[in-house]
């Protein structure tokens, strides 16, 4: 019998609150067996990163173990006081956290941080704790380690940043790796490289290792086993291709059907799941997932089902889980078709002609110090248009300038030169120079709704302002108010919600909310800035069915920005590709998912993490850093990233727009028949299959 | 860096020169004719018409503005108007010598009281020890510096007589009998900066260790001796480094309660001296001066915050 890494057996931890104590985790168990990456996923709340930390005996202060317990390589941790955890903590088992920027000291270079720890443990001297520290960086693949040394942590991309703690956390080849969503910070091109990076570390190490996430791709990508988390209790354990190919619990299964996809027909729904999480003060007494579940019977609200072992290793808390391995119980998760088709509209809502924005230009200073200062061009020479009644989806990395572009276009940000079109007559680029039927017709919704709206107003006022605003004439007190009534119910929020204020919302009726005051004044152009990537996943196919829904409801075009293509993909039927301010592809979403495209389009679907492990995507990867948009690479911008470069020319020629279909343009020096070759026929010649 | 400090220092003289204006300018408000007060009431008119002739009084004030600042900087300050007409730079330079001594004594005895007094209590916040020292600086910063300061003499040096009360001392006495007698006005000025220390230090402590870089280094397997000393320190105390900075500025010309109630010949009595006495270009250099040395300190503030914080020094 092998001893498991980590055991945890009915594990319980209180929360005080105010003279209260609730129930945090109740009655957790899982297992943890050595070379195993255990997936721990859950959404905000579940109390899947207070559990990590549990399993490293580190408590936040308001915290009380009530029962339970916590073994790491069968020594039992809960007793030990943290003077006796200081010969286990970064030794035996290290923490890769959250946000790696935050986690670092700012104030020691990245060399000293690093070595510190080998300093500690293994008795070495300064500079052998340096030297190791360099071969660590070297072995998280830092191309320049003795440079990255003395570097400080705010001198580094994200991405750096993450393999500096991965260094960090590795240096003394502990046997327990806890990874607290490391990579939900970063790029998913960047989230990529550094989970291969995690995946042949922590194998070539034989560490175990818990890796935290509210993504159920990456989990499905990388760890064997995988644990899932809601409101503080495990509803199922499983290997990992059983629990995504064989899913038995009714939350695990809707939250698979309901990830956001390309779906066929412009007007399908996602299945979803209704509901809230339950807040911590009222978990219920009976089942934690009944008020959500479609199949929940009376059973299930009145009493806690409990976790049971199935088939040796499985591990699931449901009272109607033979019914549904037996096929007894079926969950529907069909996509559903939605109302009937939009009309289609012809002519474009939106042009967008030659947008140029540079911030940041040379000071009085520079030019006199001649520092050489460049300005940072955020959006070159960018041209797009929104077609009636569709949605256009906008997507790139971080610093691509999607959501600058998007900014001027709203006019939250004032062009440095391009000309703008809002159904057909000219639009300033100066946002107090636009009449006021120009912003009725051009709203915009941001990414987080905890910040888009005022916390001293109530739902009702702030949709009331928004409604008399917008409207020429003045409005009656009650014309507002049925107009607000009207607005809540567009986005199926009850009628009471007026009343209320935004600190008593979730995070998906906050952005219903602001969905709702985006749509006050029937506009004919909604900006979307990545409107679910702040939400739950069990959320946002609410949100984004919903934005479909008020699409074919109120016969309004959206530009969604967005660096989720999945998201963008079913929402969008149009897409256009930035990078580093350029636009290097637009299309169909059709034409841009398949060959040919442009590789760095190619590059970015391909590092969309897909829920299923067995799933084979093609494996390509950016290596290097994002270039600064203040020093643009000569040439084709993407030349010192692309793994298709194909010479000198890359370097040195912009590259030509060529056209690869109706309304397909690619910017790329490879010719249009060869870029399908290549990603069609011989996928093998640059590219490895994932697996 | 580079670009940073080209632009302070720029600052900094404009800040000067828009200084040297108002000082120029406020002296002209006050009324008084200055021939006058140095020839005294009994003088003839001829007397106090060559007079005003000898100072440019009879020109006009942009050429008089213009005269004074160029004197100024080439460092030709003129004479004093009262007092056997001094010649004022070296007046002001004795001074200020001694401002900074007692500027230097102050801090001494104050930075390191203060600080680990402020990490203590930030290291506890809200237990016991924190309320004392809270109670303890509070009480002490809301006295105003003339009741500490007698409170001093009558207990120091009327009471037990260990140190001078502050009878004014010649510039060459020995360096033990100059402490002795800066003991005194330095407690009573660093009472005024402990509080201000105190709470920046306790704040900076407190706002560190929430920090998520703390919880790395605990799980490092750091002992708490060692997360406090190598990580938390370093960077909580940044802010505190800033304020004493400040106050180095206030410490140089702003000690006017102070050095009266000592009777300590620094820069804040000669100021006061020759407002007292009208004695314009007096005046208008010790302000010059003061206004310089708070313009210093801020610069220095800004500087030395900048050194110490990598993510400034290195943008």
């Amino acid at each position: 019998m092998i001893t498991p890494v980590v055991q945890v057996e009915d594990f319980n931890l209180e929360y005080r609150l105010g003279k209260r104590w609730l129930n945090v985790l109740r009655d957790v168990s899982f297992a943890i067996m050595p070379d195993e990456i255990h997936g721990l996923v859950g959404e905000s709340g579940s109390g899947k990163s207070t559990l990590a930390l549990a399993i490293m005996n580190s408590f936040t202060p308001n915290a009380r173990v009530a029962g339970g317990r916590v073994r790491f390589e069968g020594e039992d941790l809960l007793d030990r006081t943290p003077a006796e955890m200081r010969s286990i903590w970064g030794k035996r088992m290290s923490l890769v956290p959250q946000d790696a920027l935050a986690a670092l000291n700012p104030s020691h270079t990245v060399g000293d941080q690093i070595g510190e720890i080998t300093r500690l443990h293994e008795g070495l001297s300064r500079r052998e704790s340096l030297r190791r520290a360099e071969e660590m960086l070297r072995r998280v693949r830092i191309s320049d380690p003795e440079t990255v040394m003395r570097r400080y942590p705010h001198q580094l991309s994200g991405g750096m940043q993450q393999r500096v703690t991965i260094a960090m956390a590795l240096s003394t080849s502990p046997r327990l790796l806890i990874l607290d969503e490391p990579t939900t910070a970063l790029d998913v091109t960047t989230q990529a490289v550094i989970v291969d990076l995690f995946r042949d570390l922590i194998h070539d190490t034989h560490a175990a290792a818990l890796y935290v996430s509210h993504d159920l791709g990456l989990v499905a990508q990388l760890c064997d086993r995988v644990t899932v988390l809601y409101g503080g209790e495990v509803m199922a354990c499983a290997p990992a291709a059983d629990l995504y190919g064989r899913p038995l619990h009714p939350y695990t299964i809707s939250l698979l059907a309901s990830l956001p996809r390309r779906t066929e027909g412009a007007e399908t729904r996602l299945p979803t799941i209704e509901g809230v999480a339950p807040a911590l003060a009222d978990r219920p007494a009976g089942c934690v997932f009944a008020a959500r579940c479609p199949a929940a019977l009376e059973q299930c609200r009145r009493e806690k089902p409990p976790l049971e072992v199935i088939a040796g290793d499985r591990l699931i808390k449901c009272w109607r889980w033979r019914e549904i391995a037996s096929g007894a119980l079926i969950i529907d998760t069909s996509p559903q078709q939605g109302a009937g088709d939009a009309p289609p509209r012809d002519g474009y809502v939106l042009t967008a002609q030659a947008m140029f924005k540079a911030f940041d230009p040379p000071t009085l200073v520079d030019r006199l110090l001649m520092t050489g200062r460049r300005p940072l061009r955020a959006v070159d020479d960018a041209s797009l248009r929104v077609r009636a009644r569709s949605t256009l989806g906008l997507v790139g990395e971080s610093g691509s300038g999607k959501t600058t572009l998007a900014r001027l276009i709203v006019g939250l940000e004032t062009a440095d030169a391009g000309a703008l079109e809002l159904l057909d007559m000219p639009l300033d680029l100066r946002l107090n120079r636009r009449p006021r039927s120009a912003l009725r017709e051009l709203q915009m919704v941001f990414q987080n709704p905890n910040d888009a709206l005022n916390p001293y107003l109530s739902v009702g006022e702030q949709l009331g302002r928004a409604v008399r605003w917008l409207s020429d004439e003045r409005l009656s007190r009650d014309t507002v108010r049925e107009r607000v009534r009207a607005l809540l119910s567009a986005v199926r929020l009850p009628e009471t919600f007026a009343e209320r204020y935004p600190v008593e919302l979730s995070g998906g009726e906050k952005q219903r909310v602001a969905i709702a005051r985006a749509f006050a004044a029937d506009p004919a152009l909604v900006v979307a800035d990545e409107p679910t990537s702040a939400l739950d996943v069990s959320v946002q196919s609410v949100i984004l069915n919903l934005l479909k829904d008020l699409r074919a409801l109120k016969g309004a075009s959206y530009l969604l920005i967005s660096h989720n293509l999945d998201a963008v993909a079913f929402l969008a039927d149009w897409i256009v590709v930035m990078y580093l301010g350029e636009i290097v592809e637009q299309g169909s979403v059709a034409q841009v998912y398949s060959a040919p495209s442009h590789p760095y389009t190619e590059a970015l679907i391909s590092a969309i993490p897909v829920a299923d492990p067995a799933a084979q995507r093609k494996h390509i990867r950016l290596e290097g850093e994002l270039p600064s948009p203040r020093d643009l690479p000569t040439g084709c911008r993407f030349h010192t990233r692309c793994p298709r470069k194909i010479g000198a020319i890359c370097e040195h020629d912009a590259p030509p727009i060529r056209e690869a279909g109706d309304g397909h343009y690619i910017r790329c020096h490879i010719p249009i028949e060869d870029l399908t070759r290549l990603q069609v026929e011989d996928p093998a010649a640059h590219v490895s299959e994932a697996g | 860096m580079l670009r940073f400090l080209t632009r302070r220092l720029a600052l900094l003289a404009l800040t000067l020169f828009l200084t040297s204006i108002l000082v120029f300018a406020s002296t002209q408000i006050l009324p008084g004719d200055v021939a006058r007060l140095i020839l005294g009431r009994e003088a003839q008119d001829q007397a106090l018409q060559d007079l005003r002739e000898e100072l440019g009084l009879n020109q006009p004030l942009p050429v008089q503005y213009t005269a004074w600042l160029t004197g100024f900087v080439s460092g030709d300050w003129g004479r004093a108007f009262t007092g056997g007409r001094p010649p004022i730079r070296p007046l002001v330079m004795e001074r200020l010598g001694r401002s900074m001594q007692l500027a230097l004594v102050t801090l001494i005895l104050t930075v390191p009281l203060s600080v680990t007094l402020g990490v203590i209590a930030g290291l506890r916040e809200n237990t016991w020890i924190d309320s004392v020292i809270n109670i303890l600086t509070l009480a002490v910063v809301g006295l105003p510096e003339f009741v500490t300061g007698l409170v001093l003499i009558n207990v120091f040096a009327l009471g037990l007589g260990w140190f001078p009360t502050g009878a004014a001392l010649s510039s060459d006495a020995p360096l033990g009998e100059a402490l002795r007698q800066m003991i005194l006005p330095a407690t009573a000025a660093g009472f005024v900066m402990m509080a201000y220390i105190v709470r920046m230090t306790r704040a900076g402590v407190i706002d560190e260790m929430k920090k998520t870089y703390v919880r790395t280094a605990i799980l490092k397997g750091l002992s708490r001796r060692q997360v406090i000393v190598r990580h938390v320190l370093r960077n909580a105390l940044l802010p505190t480094v800033t304020v004493i900075a400040l106050s180095i500025g206030w410490l140089i010309g702003g000690l006017i309660v102070i050095e009266n109630v000592f009777n300590y010949p620094g820069l804040g009595r000669l100021m006061t001296a020759a407002v007292e006495d009208k004695d314009i270009p007096l005046m208008q250099a010790t302000v010059m001066v003061v206004v310089f040395f708070f313009a210093l300190a801020n610069l220095a503030a800004d500087v030395v915050y900048a050194l110490l914080n990598p993510r400034i020094r290195l943008e």
